[in-house]
């Protein structure tokens, strides 16, 4: 039982994270069709600069704020540098550029920050917990706590104002919402910046726990996608729990079949998934126009 | 006669094995020449599952795993020759495509490319663990095709460098000759046109599920084939052979170069080839470099490297 | 006998009502047009009838067989063929590539023998390219036959997905708004043209707001205002009827006659 608990739990800190990376992939999805797939890179981002700028004498609140200001930045540039020129550009090309985006940040990554791995102190010191006979790290607690008040944030954020209202009326019909004055390459702009800031939020999170280096991105990115496929691409609410229920899965392969083959459950699973299910838990179903 | 796009292009590329290594300096070229059409010939399946279908596949770099170790376990354990090592890989890559495509093949956009993506995933992990089997990923021998020995034997005698590069441009030469007759053929005429509009192709008749899984079975035996030649030229073989980074990179070569053309994507393949070659001096640059050209190419010349600059030589020839 | 049998087709797109209980029949020879104003659900009923959606009600019947919801290639198969209000052309191939697509049933073989470029392989795409050439002609497209179709004007495109629907050689051919940006000659030789398949036996489906052109071609007109069938019958008793007139006609009927 307290075994069952301790896998629960860990598995629920890792699958915090990738469904806040699945959540990055949901919103710049939403905004604009593409697959973002340099959304590790902001996850890495995160951590690496916060890790940095501490080191460099800045307090860690005040560090890591800078690495999701930073991230934030970076991911508007993407935007405007890659993916705003390369507008009605095939399917394929976007999945090279935004690959190519993230080849090109771990390579930046690589020379301005070094190849080593790091990490920086908990937020709350290293003393684990324990909840029904299982341990848990505090930093866990801020890691899940830190992606459930993301997803709060964000819910009220697409209903309560009226930014989010624009956001959502253009994933739902482009043409409309310019239509109707929503100026969407501002609301391409915004989600960049969102997702990226979520991405580098949840580097920050979780770098006490998992640590941090220059190559993190990719396998994160990949995840991520997974996560966001298996609860149906472009729904929030399917980023949230495929993202939990690829952590829970990966976590009790891991404690009871094989640790070398954690990882390939999640991906059998994704297939199942796809074969029986294919547009994900949550997704919607598209009609063609013709 | 007249020169019909398909033997200019054939023509074109067996002047260019034939004649470039007139201008090598060392015998290392030849290595890297092989090297230039073994990739050559895995990304011609790519001009077929997406130039000519239009269907991205993130996980081909499986079927390459899977070709590159039926050549490294097949003699060992089955007591199979290499050469018919090469056609077991095939066979495999071909029963495993058609497994994961025929259900996702129906869906569209992201589907096919996350489900190969798992697919390639769950192959380099299985190489990778199953130490009892393929040894871990330090990697594994590979036994000689035997074909050099063949033809020293009939008084050929060719370095091992020149015997890989005349033999993989020979391999590289049929693959494109298979993949020109496809483009005019009547089912390369109905994936081209499931590429420009699904639904209308499908109101001509064109069953649009089952061509799609056609073309990703046959892609999937060209990346296989290559991932054996891969193999057996180097006589080594790791698990790197099926990551994700090298699916991605099949991917690149061809849209790099231009996925719509049989010329093009071979450039792309020698392009992306040569690029760590080159930059072995900029080595801590390479990943920055090798990004900033995948995106700079996707932005600025859509089509790909080849088709761009050829457009642009005879617009200003008119 | 009829050919095409439409038995209650609906459909509903999030609790919107878009077709409800639409019925008519279509005989060989036949050219039955749907008319109704923007948004009366024309484009969504032809969808339903090419398997392109399914419908939430109804039945399509097609030589006495029931055809609803079978996939666009199964019915082409079966002799239906169609174009698209908006354009589906085979973007980055050639005019005539564009035309042979349309002999794909005739034309398919083993992929292996494509692959090889085997003479049966290259005998049949023959065979199409010939069958493709002669469209052309008859839609006036023979002199652009090799340009690139992304190239062409709205009108030639338009003729370009006719000639495509016809190389299926169909027993049922959907027109959805063939003559839609077409100047007063390219509308007429259309209308010549699809004429001139109607006499060959052919059933007619067609979506057009022309009225000129639907008065003067078709045999049979059905009218659809926010998704139901308001009225049917021949062009004359259509355009007098008051419910039409009300719904329809009142608005264009001006400019048709006027």
């Amino acid at each position: 039982m307290s075994e069952l608990m301790q896998f629960l739990l860990s598995g629920a800190t890792v699958g915090a994270v990738y469904a806040l990376v699945a959540l990055g992939f949901t919103i710049i999805y939403n905004a604009s069709d593409v697959v973002n797939f340099a959304q590790g890179e902001f996850v890495m981002l995160g951590g690496m600069t916060t890790v940095f700028a501490h080191a460099a004498g800045l307090p860690l609140p005040l560090a890591a704020l800078v690495a999701v200001v930073a991230t934030s930045a970076l991911g508007v540039a993407l935007n405007k540098l890659a993916i705003e020129p390369a507008r009605g550009a095939p399917v394929v090309s976007l999945i090279i550029i935004t690959i190519g985006a993230s080849i090109f940040i771990r390579g930046a990554a690589q020379l301005v920050f070094d190849k080593q791995i790091h990490r920086f102190p908990a937020f709350t010191g290293d003393d684990p917990l324990h909840i029904l006979g299982a341990t848990i790290l505090p930093q866990s607690l801020w890691v899940i706590g830190g992606a459930l008040v993301v997803f709060v944030a964000l819910w009220l954020f697409f209903t309560r104002t009226l930014t989010g209202r624009a956001v959502l009326a253009t994933s739902n019909n482009r043409l409309a919402a310019q239509l109707v004055g929503i100026n969407t390459n501002w609301v391409m702009t915004l989600s960049f910046a969102l997702s990226a800031g979520i991405g580098a939020l949840a580097g920050v999170l979780v770098t006490p726990i998992t640590m941090t280096s220059y190559d993190v991105g990719i396998a994160l990115a990949l995840k991520g996608f997974a996560a966001a496929m298996l609860g149906g691409m472009g729904n929030p609410k399917g980023a949230l729990v495929g993202g939990i229920l690829l952590g829970l899965l990966e976590s009790l392969t891991a404690g009871y079949l094989s640790s070398t083959y954690k990882d390939a459950a999640a991906f059998i699973v994704i297939l199942g998934v796809l074969f029986f299910m294919p547009q994900g838990l949550f997704g919607r179903k598209s009609t063609d126009r013709v | 006669m007249k020169l019909t796009p398909k033997t200019a292009t054939l023509l074109v590329l067996a002047a260019l094995i034939a004649l470039t290594p007139l201008f090598f300096p060392s015998g290392y070229y030849y290595r890297v020449g092989a090297l230039i059409f073994v990739n050559g010939l895995s990304v011609l399946g790519i001009v077929i599952l997406t130039g000519y279908a239009g269907q991205v596949s993130l996980g081909h770099a499986g079927f390459a795993g899977i070709g590159a170790y039926a050549c490294a376990l097949a003699p060992v354990h089955l007591g199979l020759h290499p050469a018919l090592a090469i056609v077991l890989g095939a066979v495999i890559s071909a029963i495993m495509a058609w497994l994961v495509g025929r259900p996702i093949l129906r869906l569209k956009g992201y589907y096919l490319g996350v489900a190969s993506l798992g697919f390639g995933i769950l192959v380099s992990m299985v190489l990778s663990n199953e130490r009892w089997l393929t040894k871990g990923p330090d990697g594994i021998e590979v036994p000689d095709l035997g074909l050099r020995d063949l033809l020293k034997d009939m008084g050929l005698k060719l370095a091992n460098g020149e015997f890989w590069y005349f033999f993989s441009g020979i391999c590289l030469l049929i693959g494109a000759w298979l993949v020109l007759n496809l483009y005019n053929s009547p089912t390369g005429r109905a994936l081209r046109a499931l590429h420009g509009s699904e639904i209308a192709a499908r109101t001509v008749g064109v069953d649009v599920a089952k061509l799609k899984l056609q073309a990703f079975v046959i892609s999937a035996v060209y990346a296989s084939v290559a991932g054996s030649l891969l193999a057996l030229m180097n006589k080594f073989v790791t698990p790197d052979v099926a990551g994700f980074m090298h699916s991605i990179e099949m991917v690149t070569m061809a849209v790099l170069g231009g996925a719509g053309s049989v010329l093009g994507a071979i450039f792309g393949a020698g392009i992306l080839t040569l690029l760590p070659q080159v930059l072995t001096v900029f080595a801590e640059y390479e990943q920055l470099m090798l990004g900033a050209v995948m995106m700079l190419v996707m932005i600025f010349m859509r089509d790909g490297l080849l088709p761009s600059v050829l457009r642009k030589i005879r617009g200003r020839g008119e | 006998m009829s050919l095409l049998e439409i038995q209650g087709l609906g459909i509903t797109f999030g609790g919107l009502r878009a077709v409800h209980d639409v019925s008519f029949k279509v005989k060989p020879g036949e050219i039955v047009s749907v008319i109704g104003p923007n948004g009366a659900g024309k484009t969504t009923l032809f969808n339903m009838i090419s398997g392109v959606y399914q419908p939430g009600a109804g039945k399509v019947v097609l030589s006495g067989e029931d055809v609803t919801a079978m996939s666009p290639h199964l019915l082409a198969r079966r002799g239906m063929s169609r174009t698209f209000q908006n354009l589906q052309i085979f973007q980055g191939m050639t005019v005539l590539e564009n035309a042979v697509s349309g002999y794909h049933l005739q034309e398919r073989g083993p992929i292996l023998a494509d692959l090889l470029g085997l003479p049966s392989s290259r005998r049949r795409a023959r065979a199409a390219e010939e069958g493709a050439r002669a469209l052309l002609a008859r839609v006036g497209l023979d002199r652009a036959a090799e340009r690139e179709a992304a190239n062409l004007s709205y009108g030639a495109l338009k003729r370009l997905e006719i000639a495509r629907a016809l190389a299926l050689q169909p027993k049922v051919l959907l027109l959805d708004e063939p003559a839609a940006g077409c100047n007063a000659v390219e509308t007429e030789e259309i209308d010549h043209l699809i004429a001139e398949v109607a006499a060959s036996g052919v059933a007619i489906l067609l979506v057009e707001h022309d009225m000129k052109m639907v008065m003067r071609i078709s045999n049979h007109i059905v009218v659809l205002d926010h998704g139901e069938k308001i009225a049917e019958g021949d062009p004359a008793t259509v355009s007098r009827d008051p419910a039409v007139i009300a719904a329809y006609l009142g608005t264009e009927a001006e400019h048709a006659h006027g």
